[in-house]
């Protein structure tokens, strides 16, 4: 288990003060002290690592959030930030002595400018509440993190989130133009502005990933683009991990970029076709989901390319999506895939590994013998096209060997990503897993 | 989702069942993102993962649930909304139901919230008290005028003569049990819930059920001994009412399989199909776990059934006419009946639109927008605002609770059942507009399309 930072001592005899000071910055039923209440605070989408905290704070507004930083800052104590509490990496898993400021309340739209092709909401939106306001008028947000249903904006900022469609679009820091941050000592800063590229230095890059610790992001000016013509996915089923593994690299390195080139093994097949009726291949021991998208023409072309390369790989079947409906299907097991594996395991660890495309057949083989070794289950989801793997290693919470295993498990894997020239995190931030 | 039970808790046979659901849950919270209190409140512990935690804690502990545990369960509506959303298939409705037990069986509640409680499950679930309390509901709007009583049970009273009716209502023709013959070749038998509120609220909507299936040749049946569902109660975690209700019910409508057979067991409101459908888990530790499961297996909405009898309208179409479908919680999500209501009332000819986030509960959801009514008059706003942009010339949907809920905002609200009998050759639902009236007025082009930037 990973050890957390020790709770300053003199901050937790000081508690009750620490709450009255808090209840009288906000407004009454935004600050949270009863343990009852603080207890589902205790977590995120990392379960398996829980620590109660401090307190709760709901701010609404800007300047709410500046004055408990402020309170904070200058009273010893230690904030962590909140959004929805998606995080796989324990991203807003709390310290026994910090305050916890949860985001969900600042969840407005407050301008939407399609001429200049820019929204400005606040942190507490979620990643799909942004196209779902702009969608009407043809125009979407496109990083899209398979939580991206309930994230929120503010914690795609703190990670620097990435998702399906960020082989064309870039992750969060490319579709970001500016922020409203509140720094640590409470001041209000406005980086960026509303199109790409503003002069001097390029605060956004430092503060997009920061998780937290440069400030808190209250409002957020997105770029939102265009939707495409039109979009449609393909499914390639093959024999093993290796040979769709060497598909992806084959694919890429053609120069083709699909919109989106996602991989899942059979176990992760399994669980998400039991969820979504997608019609995906239970024969096949690996599957990839190949999105293109523009002109009919344009995308008749890029499958038949794409097609033609997949031949190369034996696959058991190739098969075109023929509907919006087929399409929603196919990205709804994609999008749910991490939940759908609740249906075979009752706990999960979800790495984030980074490595170079060309490397994949391998580090899969590598991953496989060791879901032998540790004799844990392991289901392979991951965004192919750039590298970014999500092996899921499925354990057993109520047994404290097992989640021991998982743990060793994971480890190894991240050496190996960093053995073979990656990297230990590519979207879902450090958190505190990956911080020792 | 780690699980702290002793081996002598698991034991326990409700326990264990909590232990399974709980274990299912990956924690990820997509589901906080569809629940119309997270949206509306913005709190974990008002989000089903929130309350999932909240149970989990209060079951592994053994203790008597606190005060704010009582509140933010309290707070849930039991849309199952979440239920949806859930890629794991964490079975939310069966853990929140235990958790409501418990939170009855060891919470001391206040008086009031206790007295108030007590009146809903000795009121609503029986016809005929139920229509002495509206009869007196005119003499409370005027009471209502005098007081200003803005406390919590003043809130919830007030809550509670919003919803009765203004105008007298007659008795239906289903409070008296009673076989209505099929006309012409009979093709089908099924009994039909007359069940409690309904039928007092609006006894037009049984009485278009009738008709319709008797002129498509079934033979409907109003059983002796059957009557409200259990919901009600069930989900105020009155257990051994809910339960003495579904096996009365179930004793009923298998006596009638023994008699001359049943086809289905038909609801016209999806409040109670949910529960009926659940009779096998609600009954399965009785003598008649058997026969409720043979009860849940045969019950159907008003819609899966005509959808199975290829329904099709008699009448010529009245162009133009425009509803706004709203879904109700217990059909999309206790049912997962989504698509039949709407290509029936496409088949018979209405133009359908749904409004944005149709997803999101109208706050009706039971006895919630009495006991809960500034959350739900929050989301009926919520959901007349996004019905309003559709300039439909009727709500229409499978479930009396939200008609009357939604009622009152200068839209009709009609239940599906009744439009789709008018187009066979039923009378016109009094409250649909005249053909002048939907002649003058003029539709939006772009139907169902969300509005503008409401996001929220």
């Amino acid at each position: 288990m990973i050890a957390l930072p020790l709770p300053k001592a003199d901050v937790l005899i000081r508690r009750d003060a620490v709450h009255a000071g808090l209840r009288v910055l906000l407004p009454e039923g935004c600050v949270i002290t009863d343990p009852t209440r603080l207890k589902p605070y205790e977590t995120d989408g990392l379960s398996a690592y829980r620590q109660m905290p401090l307190a709760v704070v709901l701010p609404e507004t800007t300047e709410q959030v500046a004055a408990v930083l402020r309170f904070c800052h200058e009273n010893g104590v230690r904030v962590v930030p909140r959004g929805a509490g998606t995080s796989l990496s324990g991203g807003a898993l709390p310290l026994a002595d910090a305050v916890v400021i949860g985001m969900m309340r600042m969840n407005q739209v407050i301008e939407v400018n399609y001429r200049d092709r820019y929204a400005v909401v606040r942190a507490g939106v979620t990643n799909l509440g942004i196209t779902g306001a702009v969608e009407a008028e043809g125009f979407f947000y496109a990083p899209d993190p398979s939580s991206q249903l309930a994230c929120m904006i503010g914690g795609n900022i703190g990670m620097n989130s990435g998702g399906a469609h960020c082989l064309k679009y870039g992750v969060t820091a490319n579709n970001v133009l500016g922020v409203r941050l509140v720094t640590i000592e409470g001041e209000i800063l406005e980086l960026g502005g509303t199109h790409l590229d503003t002069a001097g230095y390029d605060w956004l890059g430092i503060v997009i990933g920061s998780e937290g610790q440069l400030g808190i992001a209250t409002e957020i000016t997105v770029r939102i683009l265009r939707a495409p013509e039109g979009t449609r996915a393909m499914l390639a089923a093959f024999e093993g991990n290796e040979v769709a593994g060497a598909c992806v690299a084959a694919i890429i390195g053609s120069g083709i970029i699909p919109v989106a080139l996602e991989f899942m093994d059979r176990p992760a097949i399994h669980a998400c076709e039991a969820f979504a009726h997608a019609g995906y291949p239970l024969d096949a021991e690996a599957m990839l989901i190949i999105e293109v998208e523009g002109s009919v023409a344009e995308q008749d072309w890029l499958l038949g390319q794409i097609k033609e390369i997949c031949a190369g790989f034996n696959p058991i079947s190739l098969k075109v999506s023929q509907s919006a409906e087929e399409s929603a299907a196919i990205w709804k097991g994609r999008k749910g895939a991490f939940g759908a594996i609740g249906r075979i395991s009752p706990d999960y660890l979800c790495m984030d590994g980074v490595i170079p495309t060309s490397t994949l057949p391998m580090v899969l083989r590598r991953i496989g013998e060791m879901s032998v070794q540790y004799g844990l289950q392991v289901a392979n989801i991951f965004h192919a096209g750039d590298g970014n793997l999500h092996p899921l290693i499925m354990f057993d919470a109520n047994d404290p060997a097992s989640m021991h295993k998982a743990e060793a498990f994971g480890a190894e894997i991240l050496c190996l990503c960093v053995e073979v020239g990656g990297c230990l995190t590519g979207e879902h931030g450090v958190g505190v897993e990956n911080a020792i | 989702m780690q699980t702290n039970f002793s081996p002598a808790q698991l034991a326990d046979p409700d326990i264990a069942v909590a232990d399974k659901i709980l274990r299912s849950c990956v924690h990820c919270g997509l589901c906080t993102a569809t629940c119309p209190t997270f949206v509306t409140v913005g709190d974990e512990d008002d989000s089903p993962r929130g309350r999932i935690y909240l149970i989990k804690d209060m079951l592994e502990t053994g203790a008597a649930a606190s005060a704010p545990v009582a509140f933010h369960l309290d707070r849930c509506l039991s849309c199952l909304a979440c239920m949806t959303t859930c890629p794991s298939g964490v079975d939310y409705m069966h853990l929140i139901d235990y958790a409501r037990v418990r939170v009855e069986a060891t919470y001391a509640r206040p008086a009031h919230d206790k007295a108030v409680r007590a009146l809903l499950a000795a009121i609503l679930p029986y016809p005929a008290r139920l229509r002495a309390v509206l009869r007196g509901a005119g003499l409370g709007r005027l009471v209502r005028r005098l007081t200003h009583d803005r406390g919590s049970f003043g809130q919830r009273l007030h809550a509670m003569l919003d919803l009765a009716p203004a105008v007298r209502i007659p008795r239906g023709s289903t409070e008296r049990p009673g076989v209505f013959p099929a006309l012409g070749v009979r093709r089908a038998r099924v009994a039909l819930l007359a069940g409690c509120a309904q039928q007092v609220l609006d006894p037009g909507i049984h009485d278009a059920t009738i008709g319709l299936l008797t002129r498509m040749g079934v033979e409907v049946v109003v059983a002796k001994g059957a009557g409200c569902c259990g919901a009600l109660t069930h989900h105020l975690g009155k257990h051994a009412a809910a339960l003495g209700f579904a096996r009365a019910n179930v004793a009923a409508w298998t006596r009638e399989i023994g008699a001359d057979g049943l086809d289905a067991v038909v609801t016209d409101t999806s409040g109670c199909g949910t529960t009926l459908k659940d009779y096998g888990f609600l009954l399965r530790d009785t003598p008649e776990a058997a026969d409720a499961a043979r009860i849940a297996a045969l019950a159907v909405d008003i819609s899966e059934l005509l959808v199975r009898l290829e329904y099709r309208p008699s009448r010529a179409p009245v162009p133009q006419i425009v509803i706004a479908y709203h879904a109700a919680c217990s059909l999309q999500h206790g049912q997962r009946v989504t698509g039949a209501p709407k290509t029936l009332l496409r088949r018979a000819g209405f133009t359908v639109a749904e409004p944005r986030d149709s997803h999101l509960c109208c706050g009706s959801a039971g006895t919630y927008n009495i006991l809960q009514p500034e959350i739900a008059g929050q989301l009926r706003a919520r959901k007349l605002a996004t019905i309003a942009p559709l300039r439909p010339h009727a709500i229409v949907g499978g479930n009396i609770g939200c008609l009357t809920q939604l009622a009152g905002a200068g839209i009709p609200t009609i239940h599906t059942v009744a439009l789709l009998d008018w187009m066979a050759g039923g009378p016109r639902p009094a409250k649909l507009p005249s053909d002048a009236e939907i002649a003058a007025s003029q539709p939006i082009p772009d139907l169902g399309l969300a509005p503008e930037n409401a996001q929220s």
